[in-house]
């Protein structure tokens, strides 16, 4: 694709997403614009750390939460009511990243499966302390300040709220990819000792990204909850949600930029219309869907859809023409060499 | 209050037996496949599921239903592995598996609601309302049969991998899966048994949880969450690790219940971040060779 090319499609893509409130009208239908784009952020946060280095969190609605509750508790207690509200959000960041430190400090000490298992004990600790302290509500929750915004336009300034975050977010995680730091972290990912040996300060490096990334999850989960006006711990802590990001950075593209983006767009969307027709009510339907998409991504789409797909169009485009990647790489000649008939072995006989 | 906190210790121990036989399946899955099943707990809810059907539709005894429902889990198991845990290949494979498992569980949490509802069930029989009196107090008889159940199939997979053929080529598998190839091992074979065997035990472990406990669909998060705690704190594939730990770990949350009942289960994750601090292995683990 050409420079041009990309250029016009990304600002094409900008003015449809911009435009998006303005066109569509229709409460339910931007409800499903504004949960969709609280999902990018958040698949994109939690690619910005588990992406990058290869730790797959499962924890990452320890950050939500505590986004969540952070903007709840302020607000009672301080009796902020009104838009002004919404100057907490920066706490809410600085929650999510000093809650990432010491969780990082512990959960980072550990790889592979002990890491993902630690993701989830935590994450279980801050859903029973939740339920069980008295400042955060208990198991009823917390209800949102109230928002003195017409009824008929209401999801339309949450739409600019999430997609700003969303697009933060983004610029974050590019900004990361095209740096030394993401250099550093994508070194982890592919072999940590080594890294550590060549002189990255592992766990420095890790913790950064697990604080940014927490600190983005943070301030999308404050929006998420004035959105649907309440958090209760099942919410607010839901393992559901954790297992859903995955998903959507495995089903668009583990570790790209563009993948998150596309797998919440797809995923999210989707849930939200099986869990509004009847004929699927009561969840457990959407359950199994949701297990299914899973399984079905992780056995025949294991690298997700952008690398597979632009794989693919690499193979339309290079159809018929003879393969040159085997003459630059080392390994056995022989290999990918199949439809150029070789002169040298034939000369050797 | 010494016998309040006499009874949590007996408590804690009979039902630690139990989450015992529940954790050695799940750490010989791990120790011979590198993977953690987490739809175990979901798992353990469908074998106590299949018994309650089996004591309410056909009226057959809970522990003599068992001679059904252990082949049906077992069968269930290799199906598991045979269809995703097998097809995973590759650098990613570690979580990969992780979130097969977590796939499967929610379908199989999903199905459960649809058949089942969301209502708790219990398991009943005789033995689950009357009690027999220890130490002062009154104790039902479904801990003591569970425990000695529990210990009868621990005992059991001890002799399995101890005293058999095929426990020696488990063990070889666990030390070294290219070693063991390299002797003639089918290591393929070894791991769907072992996925079979580790969730068979959820049939036996069910059925002593469902009746000790009410439960819905949802129950399987919350075992779950402790098994993995016991196998990670027990030591990763460490089949002694996980049977200290369960009793140890049991204990002392039924006797922290005694004082704080809402705080209790946080035992277990606060150990295990406290104990993994200090030690990243777990109690019994070895120390973990560099992974590639």
């Amino acid at each position: 694709m050409t420079p041009l090319l990309k250029g016009t499609a990304l600002i094409a893509l900008i003015a449809i997403v911009v435009a998006f409130p303005q066109v569509v009208t229709n409460p339910s239908v931007t409800n499903y614009g504004v949960l969709a784009m609280i999902f990018v952020t958040a698949a994109s946060a939690w690619n910005i750390f588990s992406g990058n280095t290869g730790y797959i969190s499962l924890g990452q609605a320890v950050f939500y939460g505590s986004g969540a509750y952070t903007m709840g508790i302020a607000a009672r207690d301080w009796n902020i009511t009104g838009d002004t509200v919404f100057a907490l959000l920066p706490l809410c960041a600085a929650v999510g990243a000093l809650v990432a430190v010491p969780f990082g400090l512990i959960a980072l000490r550990v790889r592979r499966h002990t890491f993902i298992v630690i993701t989830i004990a935590v994450f279980f600790i801050f859903q029973l302390m939740a339920t069980n302290f008295s400042f955060t509500g208990g198991s009823s929750g917390l209800d949102s300040p109230f928002l003195n915004w017409p009824a008929a336009s209401y999801n339309t300034p949450f739409y600019y709220i999430a997609l700003a975050c969303a697009a933060g977010t983004i610029a974050i995680a590019w900004l990361i990819r095209r740096s030394r730091f993401g250099l550093q972290l994508r070194a982890i990912r592919d072999d940590e000792d080594r890294a550590r040996g060549l002189g990255v300060k592992a766990m420095r490096v890790k913790l950064s990204a697990f604080a940014i990334s927490g600190a983005a999850t943070a301030v999308i989960g404050a929006v998420w909850f004035f959105y649907i006006n309440q958090v209760e711990p099942q919410t607010g802590f839901d393992p559901l949600f954790d297992l859903t990001l995955v998903l959507m950075a495995f089903l668009g593209g583990y570790g790209s930029i563009t993948g998150p983006v596309l797998g919440a767009l797809i995923i999210e969307p989707l849930t939200l219309w099986l869990n509004s027709q009847p004929q699927f009510s009561g969840g457990s339907l959407s359950e199994i869907l949701l297990g299914a998409v899973f399984l079905v991504t992780v056995l025949f789409l294991p690298r997700g859809i952008i690398p597979t797909g632009g794989e693919l169009i690499t193979k339309l485009r290079t159809r018929g023409r003879p393969a040159v990647i085997p003459a630059t790489t080392f390994g056995p000649p022989a290999a990918g060499t199949a439809s150029t008939p070789s002169v040298s072995s034939g000369g050797a006989r | 209050m010494t016998r309040e906190v006499l009874e949590a210790i007996v408590d804690g121990i009979l039902v630690g037996g139990v989450y015992a036989l529940m954790a050695v399946g799940l750490t010989l899955i791990f120790g011979v496949l590198d993977i953690i099943n987490i739809a175990q707990g979901v798992l353990v809810i469908l074998g106590a599921y299949l018994s309650y059907s089996l004591s309410t539709k056909a009226h057959i005894d809970l522990f003599v239903g068992l001679l059904i429902t252990i082949p049906a889990m077992f069968a269930i198991g290799v199906v598991i592995h045979w269809a995703f845990i097998r097809r995973l290949r590759g650098t990613e494979r570690t979580s990969m598996t992780l979130l097969v498992t977590y796939a499967v569980a929610l379908i199989i949490e999903g199905i459960l609601y649809k058949i089942y509802g969301a209502n708790n069930v219990t398991l009943s029989a005789s033995y689950t309302t009357t009690s027999i009196r220890v130490f002062g107090f009154y104790l039902p008889w479904i801990y003591i049969y569970g425990f000695i159940l529990a210990l009868v199939l621990v005992a059991l997979i001890y002799a399995l991998l101890y005293r058999t053929k095929f426990g020696r080529s488990v063990r070889a598998t666990m030390q070294d899966e290219t070693a063991a190839r390299l002797v003639g091992i089918d290591v393929n074979r070894v791991a769907a048994l072992t996925f079979g065997i580790g969730v068979a035990v959820t049939a036996a472990g069910g059925m002593v949880y469902g009746a000790t406990n009410a439960f819905n669909a949802n129950s399987g998060y919350d075992l779950i969450s402790r098994l993995l705690a016991i196998i990670i704190l027990g030591g990763l594939g460490s089949v002694g690790g996980a049977l200290v730990t369960s009793v140890f770990m049991l204990t002392v949350e039924s006797v922290v219940t005694v004082w704080y009942p809402t705080w209790a289960i946080v035992v277990f994750y606060a150990a295990l971040v406290i104990v993994l601090l200090v030690r990243p292995t777990g109690f019994f683990g070895r120390k973990e060779v560099r992974a590639q």
